[in-house]
């Protein structure tokens, strides 16, 4: 290992003192630093999200007053709102495009790519990526993906309609619904660049993660964030192939005639040639990404509240060890369980049998997790900062969702949840929720790391409480329509008797939602206004052991401006006792802490062990000394 | 802008008083008096509204800074105590929460499905019982704990954490005991399941086989006639007139009949063959917690028991106008949100009566293109809903052409 740093180090000083000479393009948009990539993610995945959130509110608005019209609609949508309301196949563009932005763009690429790209490098003491040029290109993939997702709204025949999951036939039949003709093409197109993206991303996490952590820093000594990107890029390297496979064959379905998913169809009375396919081979090819990916969504959530709520309760993660291999389960398991999203397709009974058993074991490192947590919340010395106040967020989140998810992955109540409201709910609270609380909290938590500024805090605090309550006023109620047989993605709740009592539970919603998204504005606002002007930051702002902190506020290219520093202990010792400061960063030699060693910080080292004990022998006489 | 000015300048606000706000935000739009119509309609309106909540907020975060300011200026300790305030605002949001809980249980959980109308929903509505025991205990247990150490372990600024960095036991504990019970509900899901998907034919009571078919916003019952089974079908036979595509030259399709509501007997299982013509769909029961998908290419099969009737259950919810429905749930098309279709369970008496009137599929103008004997003149009621059958089969695939 240590060659390796040597070697690096040497290489990156030739390189600065040599022709190194950054223009504008290549420091801001084709940019090879990893600090500056993590930005670009991250900035884009802000708009993404934000565009996300304005489509949602438009389905929100035709759900509360299906019978009322909003001219203004029709100024920007045009014939997609005619008079002022929202057409019905345009209605399920919104709700496909919403959920593919937010599962994709911002969930994976957003939250992975930003704070993977940030701290992989940082947390482990390397100057930058194993592959830095493949890193660019991820980001720019990505863009382009993003690019051609909302280029889908400027066709005639509007953006892919299919739900979020685009099931064939309805996704590969242009005549079953508008949306599956250009504009689903352009979705597949977006995916096939977005997966490329991804891949080059989580080759070069995984390998920067094994090849180049600094002197000392072994697997056992990285941060919980490292180990949750660690274990988000294996995923993601190991099931995104499979869904570009799906792909594939899609394309090759709608555009050049052949039959993997389609067989048996008329449309109208026209009879269409296609046989021997099944649509449920995409639902299986789909899900087996489709259930890693939620996971890929939620474990750097996890892995950041881990490290924020340890910082800020000033007291290790309980159960670290815990904490990794219950991540390494869920990797595991998050394989084997696709088949929970499939319980009511026709798959065949027994598979669904299995599939609920797997399904349900994975809720217990879950609720390692969780309880983990709690206890290191026990006895913390718990400092609201705003990162905190979301990792918090995201633990009641979490609990919430994941509980909803026992009845869900129960194949017998699934048959009468799935594809209700409480699906909606159940996801939302998990994903749209929790993960989204891990994302904020890693971006009020190295906002100073990244930009060397402070953001402001008394707007994260507004930011924070408006949205988490009105996020569980959103999705709380959510359930009981679930609970209640309404379906998902219904364009209005008209034509059913029964479900007329739930408007007024859809107005109520729609204002929380329209509450949550203005509550967003303080975040933008704080966001973009402290990049430029927000108070300076110290050198370590929250008082943190990892070792990002040791790097200079200002940015540079190669992060350390000297030798990396080598690591000596794990990232959790927070309020040791027996130590001056409350917190002992990584780089800090046991021999500088004498006086709050303890007996297995030395892994058995029996060198260290006697030299502690002569310490602690020479301590106790002088101590009885003083007392003589 | 020059709120936007007001909030560059003045950078500081509270929490407290932002809920306020965006809870008067909230207020501010139903309260509508009639005169004021347009102009709450007007988008001008709502910009200016969110401004002035802007500025609000502003004010109060610089009232807040000066605040902040004029206690250091008097040597006090540092304005704020921003984790009390944080704190205590868990606290606050755990007991208006587990009331809000109770309130949505009671009020919300009032208004779901009525008891399930089949004897395996029974079983699924139990196990969602025990679930929803289970999870509530956990759920509520678990925001305790976590919002009264976000309370009580807030930072004084005096106190130093508890260095514990693990425990083996207790972590062997919270491992164990939720696989423990996961382990036990999984263990009845599974049995339920293998119940409802694994049923062994008593020969005594063979289940009435209907067929249903989707379409893009339509389906079609077929019932098998006097023989108990529904003939063969054919994709590529599909016409104006066979919508189906049902090949008569399979006998079994000769006595098949069409309806326009699934009319099911109580207490008589019944085994639903679910196909579809064209995109996914999904056969939606909820009063009878039945759900599968129609897939194109693929039969699936659905067996179930209902055992109340629409007039039992039409007392038990005290509802005279209650009816059951079948409908989409899986996502299809622009009408996905309205295909639909009444379901009635009756007794085997009034099932024998309704099941003689309904219709075959096959008529004249088919028996001609299968080369079948014509049939001079069928009894005059049959024939008349053989015929608007059939009307309202051209008008669907008119309507359908139109829409292409």
């Amino acid at each position: 290992m240590s060659t390796i740093t040597l070697h690096d180090t040497h290489n990156h000083d030739d390189h600065a003192h040599g022709h190194h000479k950054e223009t504008f393009l290549t420091k801001y948009v084709f940019s090879q630093d990893h600090k500056m990539i993590a930005k670009q993610f991250l900035i884009t995945g802000i708009i993404m999200a934000v565009i996300a959130m304005g489509l949602s509110i438009l389905f929100r608005l035709q759900l509360a007053w299906p019978d009322k019209s909003f001219p203004i609609l029709e100024t920007f949508l045009g014939k997609w709102a005619e008079g002022g309301r929202i057409r019905p196949d345009f209605y399920l563009a919104l709700v496909t495009i919403h959920g593919t932005i937010m599962v994709f763009f911002v969930l994976t690429a957003g939250l992975s790519g930003t704070f993977s790209n940030l701290l992989i490098p940082l947390q482990i003491g390397a100057r930058d990526m194993a592959s830095p040029f493949l890193n660019m290109l991820s980001y720019w993939f990505f863009f382009s993906a993003c690019v051609i997702m909302m280029g889908s709204f400027f066709i005639q025949t509007g953006p892919a309609s299919a739900g979020w999951t685009v099931y064939p036939p309805l996704s590969a039949l242009p005549k079953a619904i508008d949306g599956s003709g250009l504009g689903m093409t352009m979705w597949l197109i977006s995916m096939i660049l977005f997966v490329a993206s991804s891949l080059m991303g989580g080759i070069n996490y995984v390998s920067t993660v094994l090849n180049m952590r600094t002197k000392g820093m072994d697997l056992w000594k990285m941060p919980l964030t490292i180990w949750a990107f660690f274990l988000t890029a294996i995923l993601g390297i190991l099931s995104f192939p499979v869904l570009v496979a799906g792909v594939v064959l899609l394309i090759f379905d709608r555009s050049f005639g052949t039959s993997f998913y389609l067989s048996d169809i008329v449309i109208g009375t026209q009879v269409l040639p296609n046989e021997g396919g099944s649509p449920i081979l995409w639902q299986h090819l789909f899900w087996f990404l489709g259930h890693p990916e939620v996971y890929i969504v939620i474990m750097p959530a996890l892995g950041i509240s881990s490290e924020v709520i340890s910082v800020n309760a000033r007291k290790p993660i309980f159960g670290y060890h815990a904490m990794v291999y219950s991540l390494i389960g869920i990797t595991i398991l998050s394989f084997i369980v696709w088949g929970h999203h499939m319980f009511v397709t026709g798959m065949n009974p027994l598979l669904g049998g299995v599939f609920m058993i797997t399904t349900l074991i994975i809720a217990v490192p879950s609720a390692v997790k969780t309880f983990n947590y709690l206890a290191t919340l026990w006895r913390g010395n718990i400092r609201f900062t705003p990162a905190m106040l979301f990792a918090i967020g995201l633990v009641s989140f979490f609990i919430s969702g994941g509980l909803t998810g026992i009845f869900l992955g129960n194949a017998s109540l699934d048959i009468n949840l799935h594809d209700t409201y409480f699906v909606v709910a159940h996801f939302h609270l998990v994903m749209g929720s929790a993960a989204i609380f891990g994302m904020l909290a890693g971006v009020y938590h190295w906002f100073p790391k990244m930009f060397g500024r402070m953001m402001n805090d008394k707007l994260a605090y507004l930011h924070f409480w408006v949205t988490f309550v009105c996020a569980y006023l959103v999705f709380f109620p959510l359930h009981f329509l679930g609970l209640d047989g309404v379906p998902r993605r219904y364009y209005a709740f008209t034509e059913f008797e029964f479900m007329q009592k739930w408007v007024t539970v859809n107005v109520f919603v729609t204002w929380a939602a329209i509450v949550a998204a203005l509550a967003q504005v303080a975040f933008l606002f704080n966001f973009f206004y402290s990049i430029f002007k927000g108070k300076k930051a110290p050198q370590n702002p929250w008082e943190s052991n990892t070792l990002e902190w040791t790097t200079p506020v200002e940015h540079l290219h190669g992060n350390w401006p000297g030798e990396i520093p080598t690591v000596y202990r794990w990232p959790y010792d927070y309020s040791k006792p027996g130590a001056e400061e409350d917190f002992i960063p990584q780089t800090v030699p046991f021999s500088k802490t004498m006086s709050s060693n303890m007996p297995h910080d030395f892994e058995g080292n029996a060198e260290s062990e006697r030299i502690q004990n002569e310490w602690n022998l020479k301590q106790q006489k002088l101590e009885d000394a003083k007392q003589d | 802008m020059a709120v936007l000015a007001v909030m560059v300048t003045a950078f500081a606000n509270t929490s407290a008083f932002a809920q306020e706000a965006a809870a008067g935000a909230a207020a501010a739009a139903p309260a509508k008096p009639v005169d004021m119509g347009p102009i709450y309609k007007s988008v001008i309106f709502y910009a200016m509204l969110f401004l002035l909540l802007c500025l609000f907020i502003a004010i109060v975060g610089k009232a807040l800074r000066v605040y902040e300011l004029t206690r250091e200026a008097q040597g006090k300790s540092t304005g704020i105590n921003w984790n009390a305030v944080n704190g205590s605002l868990f606290a606050l949001f755990l007991i208006v929460g587990l009331y809000g809980v109770y309130w949505e249980y009671t009020v919300h959980g009032n208004m779901l499905l009525p008891q399930a109308a089949s004897e395996h929903g029974e079983k699924i509505d139990q196990m969602f019982n025990i679930t929803l025991i289970i999870t509530t205990i956990v759920f509520i247990l678990t925001h305790i704990i976590l919002f009264t150490f976000t309370y009580f372990y807030k930072s004084s600024g005096k106190r130093k954490a508890y260095y514990y960095p693990h425990n083996n036991t207790l972590e062997k504990i919270w491992t164990f005991i939720p696989a423990l019970v996961l382990t036990v509900l999984v263990l009845m899901g599974f049995l339920t399941w293998r119940s409802i998907f694994y049923k062994v034919e008593d020969p005594n009571n063979k289940p009435l086989n209907i067929e249903i078919t989707s379409q893009q916003f339509a389906w079609t019952i077929r019932y098998p006639g006097k023989d108990g089974v529904v003939g063969r079908k054919n994709f590529k036979l599909i016409t104006g007139i066979n919508g189906l595509g049902m090949d008569f030259k399979d006998k079994n399709n000769l006595d098949d009949q069409s309806a326009d509501e699934l009319v099911i007997p109580v207490n008589k299982p019944v085994k639903l063959i679910l196909t579809s013509k064209d995109v996914l769909h999904s056969f939606y029961m909820p009063h009878f917690r039945v759900q599968l998908n129609t897939v194109p290419g693929m039969a699936s099969y659905f067996e179930f028991t209902p055992t109340i009737t629409t007039a039992d259950m039409q007392v038990k919810t005290n509802d005279p106008a209650f009816k059951y429905l079948f409908y989409c749930s899986k996502i299809c098309g622009s009408g996905h949100y309205n295909m639909q279709k009444t379901v009635r369970v009756v007794s085997q008496q009034e099932y024998d009566a309704w099941i003689a009137k309904q219709p075959t599929f096959i008529n004249n103008d088919l028996r001609k293109q299968f080369n079948l004997p014509v049939v001079a003149e069928p009894a005059k009621g049959t024939a008349d809903a053989a015929e608007t059958a059939k009307d309202t089969a051209a008008v669907k695939t008119n309507q359908l052409a139109l829409k292409k």
